[in-house]
């Protein structure tokens, strides 16, 4: 009698049980297929893109095989073309000594005044934080035109010295901002011990806060990577000769030569421009991740 | 031992003062290094972005050679262009649409992600989010290709299905939806990451007690989830909405405004006329146009962020 009692709602909860995890399995199928749906057109693209570049001129010329696929058999020529014959190697240079040394200033001016901003509060800091937070909204399609004059009257019109100049702009405001509240997340027991210890500010900077903030830091550089390598309106509106062009302008306007489209040595050339931010995001994407949420999630 | 402690007593009463007035210099000092610190900044902030800000306004007012004031004329003769009501359509329709589906992918592919078991979401999340880490102008540069009127992939496919070709490019609507389309694709993963990061903040205690309470997945989503990531969900909405609607890339390189200026953005028709027509001021006055909507979208972030950082802290 007892058993029996016992043993009624015992079965009735495993099959609730069982069809809730019947439920639950569906779900995840359900998931995946909408994943793959969603994986497959934000893949399209660079995959189409790699498609493109490895196919020979003569197959992209006549659509007489399917697009999405490489008949003729995968050839290096594009590549070749590309890197002997055109000035993508003069982009890559002036791309690559651009962005190193935005990334420098960048790290520079945000840490230091990240520091000041997040640690040491002094007169107006509050607000100058707050400043910082909105002049990260100012887009750059705002200031471009303006700047094309500033840039033309310091003589750096045409010269890639000049988009050293400007990509600050894109990058100091959103590296301070998210590295302040890196420093802010340090404990204040921190700078206490280093007080007693006897240690300065730069010490105390250089010893403590840069090595516990690395990960922020390495955060702000990859971003700050990021946006001098990808920039498009400054280098469009200021660079016109071919050996000042950064990678992305150079790209899409100089390799393409008069009415004839290139496009296999187009993707080529867009396959390999893109290719270090795609590498970093490859090994560094944690850090890549939370300097993207990091706007919002620290404040 | 009552020597040693009176001895240690002593010391330290005689290194009293000289270390107060140690920490009244440092604290008198502190605000100037604060200040020395923030220096490279506030120069590249007032140099770079708040003079051109404010120059922008000036040149605006002045003609096409820079060597008269003219007040509003450049903004009376914005106005009285249809171009420019068309570009301010253009832009509207471009930054609202493209926001709103991506803010919907977003939400859902987030969930989707958020569903799985943890171990799988890293490879599915690092995947989505490849479009945001190509820079925006070579992956534009293949959309184009994608769209090309006479090689289009897109075509190929709905031939072979027996559906007619799209004149995707050259038509001015599909051409407007194409701009679209890729704006979306880049700025989806954006939202995605965003809300996976809101989704893994919400506490699975409260699930749990609805679960408990036999809420269904709908009324937990409306209940639990939707409450919780408010704040995220607006603030990564209206930051996004600033960066789409200044956005330049896609429509520079697809269309270049085209066809019959249909696509235009105020970011490509301020380049048009500023840097391509040579008329700077005309060109400045184009893109102030887009400060109000900027400011207010700004406003509305910053309160955001603020009660967000009071939340955590």
């Amino acid at each position: 009698m007892s058993t029996a009692a016992v043993s009624v709602p015992s079965t009735r909860a495993q099959t609730k049980r069982s069809s809730l995890r019947r439920s639950r399995r569906w779900a995840l199928i359900a998931s995946y297929v909408f994943l793959i749906m969603f994986a497959i057109f934000f893949l399209i693209p660079p995959y189409y893109m790699v498609v493109t570049a490895f196919k020979t001129d003569a197959e992209v010329a006549h659509m007489a095989t399917n697009p999405w696929i490489i008949a003729d058999g995968a050839t290096l020529d594009q590549f070749k073309i590309l890197l002997t014959q055109t000035d993508f190697l003069i982009y890559f240079k002036n791309t690559a000594i651009v962005t190193v040394a935005v990334v420098c200033i960048t790290m520079v001016v945000s840490v230091l005044a990240a520091f000041a901003l997040g640690r040491m509060k002094f007169w107006g800091s509050g607000l100058l934080a707050t400043g910082i937070f909105l002049t990260y909204l100012v887009p750059d399609t705002l200031l471009f035109i303006p700047l094309f004059q500033i840039v033309k009257a310091v003589g750096l019109l045409n010269s890639y010295w000049g988009m050293i100049l400007v990509y600050p702009t894109l990058t100091v405001p959103f590296c301070t901002w998210i590295m302040i509240g890196y420093f802010q997340s340090i404990p204040k027991e921190l700078d206490e011990a280093a007080l007693i210890d006897g240690a300065g500010h730069m010490q105390m900077l250089t010893k403590i806060f840069i090595p516990v903030a690395l990960p922020g830091i390495i955060a702000a550089t990859i971003f700050a990577f990021t946006v001098s390598w990808a920039a498009f309106v400054y280098p469009m509106a200021f660079l016109y000769s071919s050996d000042q062009q950064v990678l992305t302008v150079g790209t899409v306007t100089s390799l393409i030569r008069a009415d004839v489209y290139k496009w296999g040595m187009l993707m080529a050339g867009a396959l390999l421009a893109a290719a270090p931010p795609l590498i970093i995001y490859a090994f560094l994407m944690d850090y890549y991740i939370a300097g993207l949420t990091a706007g919002a999630t620290k404040g | 031992m009552a020597d040693t402690v009176q001895r240690w007593a002593g010391a330290q009463s005689a290194a009293a003062p000289t270390r107060r007035s140690g920490i009244g210099k440092f604290m008198h000092q502190r605000s100037t290094i604060a200040f020395m610190m923030c220096l490279p900044l506030i120069l590249i902030i007032s140099c770079l972005v708040i003079y051109p800000a404010f120059y922008s306004i000036w040149l605006s007012m002045l003609n096409k050679a820079q060597t008269k004031f003219i007040g509003l004329g450049n903004y009376r003769f914005l106005l009285s262009r249809d171009v420019f009501w068309m570009v301010v359509q253009q832009s509207a329709i471009f930054a609202i649409s493209a926001v709103f589906f991506k803010a919907l992918i977003g939400l859902i592919t987030a969930h989707l992600i958020n569903n799985l078991p943890v171990k799988g979401q890293r490879k599915w999340r690092g995947m989505l989010l490849v479009p945001w880490v190509i820079p925006l102008a070579l992956s534009s540069l293949g959309w184009w290709w994608l769209f090309d009127p006479t090689h289009s992939a897109f075509n190929y496919i709905l031939q072979s299905f027996g559906f007619d070709e799209i004149p995707w490019l050259s038509d001015p609507y599909w051409a407007r939806f194409s701009v679209i389309l890729v704006n979306v694709w880049y700025g989806a993963p954006f939202f995605l990451i965003m809300y996976l990061a809101a989704l893994k903040s919400v506490p699975e205690q409260l699930y749990e007690a609805a679960s408990i309470d036999g809420a269904s997945a709908w009324q937990k989503f409306v209940h639990i989830t939707l409450p919780m990531m408010r704040n995220i969900m607006a603030i990564t909405i209206l930051f996004s909405l600033i960066v789409t609607f200044a956005n330049f890339d896609v429509v520079q390189i697809m269309t270049a405004g085209g066809p019959r200026n249909m696509t235009h953005v105020f970011a490509t028709y301020s380049f048009l006329l500023g840097i391509r027509s040579g008329d700077l001021p005309l060109g400045a006055a184009t893109s102030l146009f887009m400060l109000p909507i900027l400011a207010i979208s700004a406003v509305f972030i910053l309160r955001g962020v603020r009660k967000r950082g009071r939340e955590i802290g």
